[in-house]
């Protein structure tokens, strides 16, 4: 197996306003959201990170993504630190979340070309590119329609393949099915085992036991900010459902469920 | 990818020029109402509207008087006057007429008066509704004429008064007068209204971008974040550029026609085209700082809305520098005035403006202020690579 992704000890804390401080209903200052957190992934698989909501998966990917900074340790995704190198990290990586919007005034063509272009791709494997692409996902009727006056199931189709213009070798995808209709779900993790059959690599966060089942060949469980656990899910599971595992998990971290 | 810079200029306008609304009311608009605005300006509030003929009632008219005061454009009624009565009609605002009271007698009384016996003067009653315009127009008439009679009657000497008619007694040239004016006012006005182009263009571009959350899908691309700065100031100062130019043009067509220029014997067209140049240039590189100012508070707020907040305190400072020039003068002696921001431009403006701008000068201004956004470019892009400033909710 060769490893793609190295993630070595990374930290992350954020500093509470006091307006959070009030939320939160805490005296805390700080919250650490990631915690000396290390585990690997390997070329042609699909790692899940599986968690509760606050549990530190999003701010993981983000970090991994280069969108924000750890406070202590390193990733290396391909051999490229996210710390030192995350201009050659985002040149590799394709991030996909619903956070990542687009802009409403272009049309899906338009935004294929511009982001292809800031990719420094060929127009011509552009050109090829967005015609499988866009057909692929039914985008193709609506490519001179303004994002605006897409459906919202277009318009995360429409997001989805924009982050893939430089057919990425690591897709990190946060949440792959939140927010979706029941059809884009499926279109989705469709396409993501199709990408694991062209050996690329996926790693992605969920709180869905069923998607990780149906998707994973390995999974990190993630508690507080710690990965309590890293294997493949035969490993993981040891005979019982991933949903039953988890919440033993759980229970022995937490000490109950509350 | 040294290219990025220019893919996001050509985004931005693509952003821009498609979007016709935008292109309407930033470039097209402000010329065109700045165009409106003072011409009509200039059409109306200054000439004397055709008003209804307002009536002058007089009491005790005296014989000296008849003659000028019935020579105003003023239906008279000498005839049984009601002093009273009058003043008390008056007092309402639809009221169309003036009430003069003279004192009986007044044709021996002002003879026989001595200035020098320290004594009251014979005093003229001249009673008007300021709220009535045609009133208040009789009285302007009536006062002036006799002021003129009063004038008349003790005339020792007089001010520049000359049988010939063409006689000149301001010596300033057309120029003069002309740059003068214009370098009083038109540099604080482009700036204003280049500020005002910069206020309605990089908030939605920066900030609208970080409140929507598509500026983070530009940020996990390979972009650099100093490229993303660079496209972004560029972009948005050619448009805000184009936005400065309409209003200019606006202004310089119509600024002659407020100041009522043709009447006045004056000639606008005093300008050579070198001179537009160096104030293209000059307002170009203003608008290079305005620009970056305005791009580094959008990239510091949150909304689009907040970030025209917190602009609008800016476009005061920036007003009242405009306006520096207007009263402290154009004559500065010292190159290091040129060194400072928006101050340095507005200094020039009025120097081109006056025939009186030097070379080095405009080049100090506008060397400055191409250092003053590269330096505005360095802090967005330390902004863009800060999670704190562009993912804060």
């Amino acid at each position: 197996m060769n490893e793609i992704l190295r993630v070595e000890g990374l930290s992350k804390t954020f500093r509470l306003s006091r307006k959070q401080q009030q939320i939160e209903r805490t005296d805390r200052k700080e919250i650490v959201a990631v915690d000396n957190l290390s585990f690997t992934a390997n070329k042609g698989e699909i790692f899940g990170l599986l968690g509760p909501n606050g549990a530190g998966k999003t701010t993981t990917l983000r970090m991994l993504a280069t969108l924000i900074a750890p406070d202590k340790g390193d990733a290396f995704i391909d051999g490229c630190s996210i710390v030192s190198q995350p201009e050659q990290v985002r040149a590799k990586i394709g991030f996909l979340t619903s956070e990542l919007k687009l802009e409403d005034f272009f049309t899906p063509n338009y935004l294929f070309d511009f982001f292809s272009q800031l990719y420094g791709i060929d127009p011509e494997v552009v050109a090829k590119r967005k015609a499988k692409l866009f057909e692929r996902f039914g985008i193709d009727k609506f490519a001179e329609v303004k994002v605006a006056n897409l459906s919202t199931g277009m318009k995360q189709k429409t997001s989805l393949v924009v982050s893939l213009v430089h057919d990425p070798e690591f897709v990190i995808f946060d949440e792959p099915t939140n927010g979706l209709d029941v059809l884009t779900a499926r279109t989705v993790t469709d396409y993501l085992l199709e990408l694991r059959e062209q050996g690329k690599t996926i790693i992605l966060s969920t709180h869905i036991f069923s998607l990780v089942e149906r998707l994973c060949d390995r999974v990190g469980i993630i508690i507080d900010g710690q990965m309590t656990h890293c294997d493949t899910l035969q490993g993981i599971c040891g005979g019982l459902s991933l949903e039953d595992r988890f919440f033993d998990i759980y229970k022995t971290k937490k000490g109950g469920l509350e | 990818m040294k290219n990025n810079t220019w893919t996001i200029i050509k985004k931005e306008c693509a952003r821009f020029f498609g979007d016709r609304t935008m292109l309407l009311t930033t470039v097209v608009m402000p010329g065109l109402m700045i165009y409106l605005i003072y011409s009509f300006m200039g059409n109306n509030f200054m000439e004397p509207k055709d008003l209804d003929r307002a009536t002058l009632y007089v009491e005790n008219m005296p014989e000296s008087l008849h003659p000028m005061l019935e020579a105003l454009p003023l239906d008279m009624v000498t005839e049984d006057v009601d002093f009273e009565q009058l003043r008390g009609k008056l007092a309402l605002k639809e009221s169309k007429f003036a009430v003069l009271a003279f004192p009986e007698g007044f044709d021996s009384l002002t003879a026989q008066y001595d200035p020098a016996s320290g004594l009251p003067a014979p005093n003229v009653q001249l009673l008007y509704n300021s709220a009535s315009e045609s009133s208040q127009q009789a009285y302007t008439m009536v006062s002036a004429t006799l002021n003129a009679y009063e004038n008349m009657y003790c005339n020792r000497f007089d001010i520049n008064a000359s049988v010939d008619e063409s006689a000149v007694f301001d010596l300033a040239s057309n120029e003069d007068v002309v740059g003068n004016l214009f370098s009083k006012l038109i540099p604080m006005l482009l700036l204003m209204v280049a500020f005002m182009g910069c206020m309605s263009i990089a908030p939605p571009s920066i900030a609208g971008e970080k409140e929507r959350g598509t500026i983070a899908t530009l940020l996990v691309t390979p972009l650099k974040r100093r490229e993303l700065a660079l496209g972004k100031v560029l972009s948005l100062s050619l448009i805000s550029m184009l936005s400065g130019l309409s209003s200019f043009t606006g202004m310089m067509l119509s600024l002659p026609k407020l100041i009522r220029a043709d009447e006045l014997g004056m000639d606008a067209n005093i300008y050579q085209a070198s001179d537009y140049v160096v104030l293209l240039l000059l307002i170009f590189s203003t608008i290079l700082i305005l620009v970056s100012v305005a791009s580094i508070v959008s990239a510091f707020a949150k909304s689009v809305k907040a970030a025209s907040t917190i602009m609008a305190p800016l476009m005061i400072v920036v007003m009242l520098v405009g306006m520096l020039p207007m009263m402290s003068g154009t004559e500065v002696s010292n190159l290091a005035y040129f060194a400072i921001p928006v101050y340095n431009s507005v200094l020039c403006m009025s120097q081109v403006f006056a025939h009186e701008a030097s070379m080095v000068a405009v080049v100090v201004t506008i060397v400055a202020n191409v250092l003053y956004t590269a330096l505005g470019i360095w802090i967005l892009t330390r902004m863009f690579d800060s999670e704190k400033v562009m993912f804060s909710k």
